[in-house]
């Protein structure tokens, strides 16, 4: 009999794991880069990595269900004569009528007005089904200017120029050939059937001088009464929210790396651009810094799925959050009742992410006429409104728990991290410390 | 008539006008009381002759009009003038700064003399006529506006030009029409270099009405359109493909 050596068991690498050795060979069976849509997919320091203190000798709570805890907010203070008003302090972020089906916009428009709160265009020009069901639209200004006219800019509520997104700071847009309709590419004045890939700068401006100007010009042309926001991709969070400020911004906004995208590389979503929660306490340093917090107002994006994550980021010092990943899933999105379309489009409920196909089993990142009768948008827009009702109900409940009569007096002192990290990046000691790391001398 | 104060004098036959001209000085009123003013008119209004005094480089000067009157302004302009322009006819008698007749719906707006970068940019409709030259980034993004320039234009002219028709007299810079989608560009001088997808195209009867028309329209008095040539989209980076990739 001979002697066999025991055997070792086999051994992946953690370098080169499953999803990376089929990416190597996606990549050189098809020469091109992988696109999809969606926000970072990979572990990053998270508003899950910060607890809520509540209540205690020094702070006493208030009732749960009989003193008040306001969530409204006021946008667009500054310059505006005409700043809007929102019951809660969650927004609807930008996503494209082209990307997105028009059943899905207006899904998002009556959700959103159910709720007392606002939704955004996104890279497609403003649709009548969007307009017509959002009672408070923002008109996003992109550098592919598509569908820009004076007429939509007057008829909006407050305008956003987008200078970048959390999936891509400093990338363009993308929506590939077979999303783009009749209707689409009229409304981008493009050939039917393309591969459209949109300006990542804009056109008649860079830099903050020119913003300024450009600022100007779209106050001038709306006769000063819409709040101007600027949103920008998590990059270069204090330094773009001062430049903002100093440009005249009444709002700023900025996406984290986790905030979805219609179609993206792959390699540019997870490798460029900070997570939300390293973009906070740099933007809100900045706008305390020119004494301007809370004058101009700061909306955050990128990963918000609850109200805990809502609470958080206030007590961090943001004045509003947006959502739009989450909103899809709302309406449906990765819903497992379209499991077994999933399974034949390769993937699953949960990870179906090649929104750029258009040929979402939800019937919502699709221009399919057939697939977008899956959204109806009444009972879409109802779920999107419960949903967002469960939000404020649980931000509320958090921050009453700290003794807050608003979302608003939330504040860092009411938070500890649970990892060093998170603690450096919030600015919040680590939990069972008084270490922020960074300050405190080390 | 506007419902605010606006400093206004009439009078007769002076410098081209035959009509009577509302005249707004800026240098004793602000800008954002002529454009509020501008914006105030409504169809039918017998205010149809504007003038604007002493611009000396104010930026948005004349924006959001969307009636159809005329508006004179003396002087060189600063950004964005006409930005947005629907149905007015401007005429800069002076140059313009950057952007002017941005995202231009209809309408028409001349500038008498040089015009900066991004002259037109994203326009949607109407002509924008720079007698003068324009700089870099003519026409960029440009949605279906109709642009004629008497002299030179430089570099990155009709970048992602989507629709529309940018005629140049004189020469044009590098990288002309890079990215091109559906624009025509017609130039009569010397093309530096075209940029990635734009091509010389075949002069058809067609184009040559279109571009005798445009001539016309823009006073172009003497230039024949067989003079000029005519470049466009390839149509090879319309939809991706790997192989094309050393193209961006």
């Amino acid at each position: 009999m001979t002697y066999r050596n025991p055997p070792t068991t086999p051994r992946k690498s953690a370098t080169f794991d499953d999803y990376t050795l089929s990416e190597i060979r996606r990549a050189a069976a098809t020469g091109i880069y992988d696109i999809r849509g969606a926000g970072a997919k990979r572990k990053l320091p998270h508003f899950d990595d910060l607890l809520v203190l509540g209540a205690s000798i020094s702070r006493y709570p208030l009732e749960g269900y009989r003193e008040r805890c306001d969530t409204s907010v006021v946008l667009g203070s500054r310059h505006a004569k005409k700043p809007i008003e929102l019951k809660i302090p969650i927004t609807i972020a930008g996503m494209s009528f082209g990307s997105l089906s028009g059943p899905a916009k207006e899904a998002l428009g009556r959700g959103a007005t159910l709720s007392g709160t606002s939704t955004t265009t996104g890279d497609g020009g403003m649709t009548e089904e969007e307009r017509g069901h959002s009672k408070t639209l923002v008109y996003q200004y992109l550098p592919s200017r598509y569908g820009m006219n004076p007429r939509d800019l007057r008829r909006a509520d407050a305008i956003e120029i987008v200078v970048g997104q959390g999936a891509k700071p400093g990338g363009g847009g993308m929506l590939l050939g077979q999303k783009i309709s009749d209707r689409v590419a009229e409304m981008r004045t493009l050939p039917k059937g393309i591969d459209q890939r949109s300006a990542s700068r804009h056109p008649d401006w860079t830099g903050p001088d020119d913003l300024e100007i450009k600022i100007l010009e779209l106050r001038e042309i709306t006769d000063w009464e819409k709040p101007i926001y600027v949103k920008v991709g998590g990059a270069r969070p204090y330094y773009d929210t001062a430049l903002a400020v100093k440009s005249g911004a009444d709002v700023v906004v900025i996406d984290g790396m986790q905030g979805g995208t219609a179609a993206t590389q792959e390699v540019f979503i997870e490798n460029v651009g900070q997570p939300t929660l390293a973009c906070i306490r740099p933007a809100v340093q900045a706008l305390q810094d020119l004494g301007m917090h809370r004058k101009v107002q700061l909306i955050v994006s990128g990963g918000i799925r609850n109200g805990a994550d809502v609470a958080k980021a206030l007590a961090l010092g943001v004045d509003a959050v947006s959502i739009g990943t989450a909103a899809l899933v709302a309406l449906g999105d990765n819903d497992p009742r379209w499991e077994a379309d999933y399974n034949e489009l390769g993937t699953t409920a949960g990870a179906y992410d090649d929104w750029h196909e258009g040929r979402d089993p939800a019937g919502i990142t699709t221009q399919d006429p057939v697939l977008m009768k899956r959204v109806d948008p009444i009972a879409a827009g109802r779920r999107l409104a419960n949903y967002l009702k469960v939000m404020t109900l649980e931000a509320q409940t958090i921050a009453r728990a700290c003794g807050k009569n608003s979302l608003h007096n939330l504040e860092p002192e009411d938070l500890v991290a649970l990892t060093i990290e998170a603690a450096a990046m919030a600015g919040v000691p680590l939990a069972g410390t008084n270490w922020i790391p960074g300050k405190n001398g080390f | 008539m506007p419902a605010i104060n606006v400093s206004k004098a009439t009078r007769e036959q002076d410098h081209e006008q035959s009509r009577a001209s509302t005249v707004f000085d800026l240098a004793e009123m602000p800008l954002r009381e002529l454009n509020q003013a501008l914006h105030n008119l409504t169809p039918g209004s017998n205010e149809t002759a504007w003038e604007v005094l002493n611009p000396k480089g104010s930026h948005s000067v004349a924006v959001g009009v969307d009636q159809p009157i005329t508006i004179d302004v003396r002087g060189s302009v600063g950004y964005y003038c006409g930005g947005m322009n629907d149905g007015s006819a401007i005429t800069v008698h002076g140059s313009a700064g950057p952007g002017v007749g941005e995202n231009m719906m209809s309408g028409s707006i001349t500038v008498k003399g040089d015009a900066s970068q991004y002259a037109g940019a994203t326009g949607r409709g109407g002509l924008l006529v720079i007698e003068g030259n324009a700089s870099s980034r003519c026409g960029i993004s440009m949605k279906g506006i109709d642009i004629v320039v008497h002299g030179n234009i430089g570099h990155m002219s009709a970048f992602m030009a989507q629709s529309g028709n940018l005629v140049v007299l004189g020469d044009a810079g590098d990288a002309l029409g890079d990215s091109i989608y559906e624009a025509r560009l017609f130039v009569r001088g010397k093309v530096e270099s075209l940029g990635a997808d734009c091509i010389a195209k075949e002069m058809r009867p067609e184009h040559l009405e279109l571009l005798q028309g445009l001539l016309d329209r823009a006073g172009a008095t003497g230039v024949k359109a067989a003079e000029f040539k005519r470049y466009g989209s390839a149509r090879t980076l319309y939809n991706f493909n790997i192989d094309n990739a050393d193209a961006y």
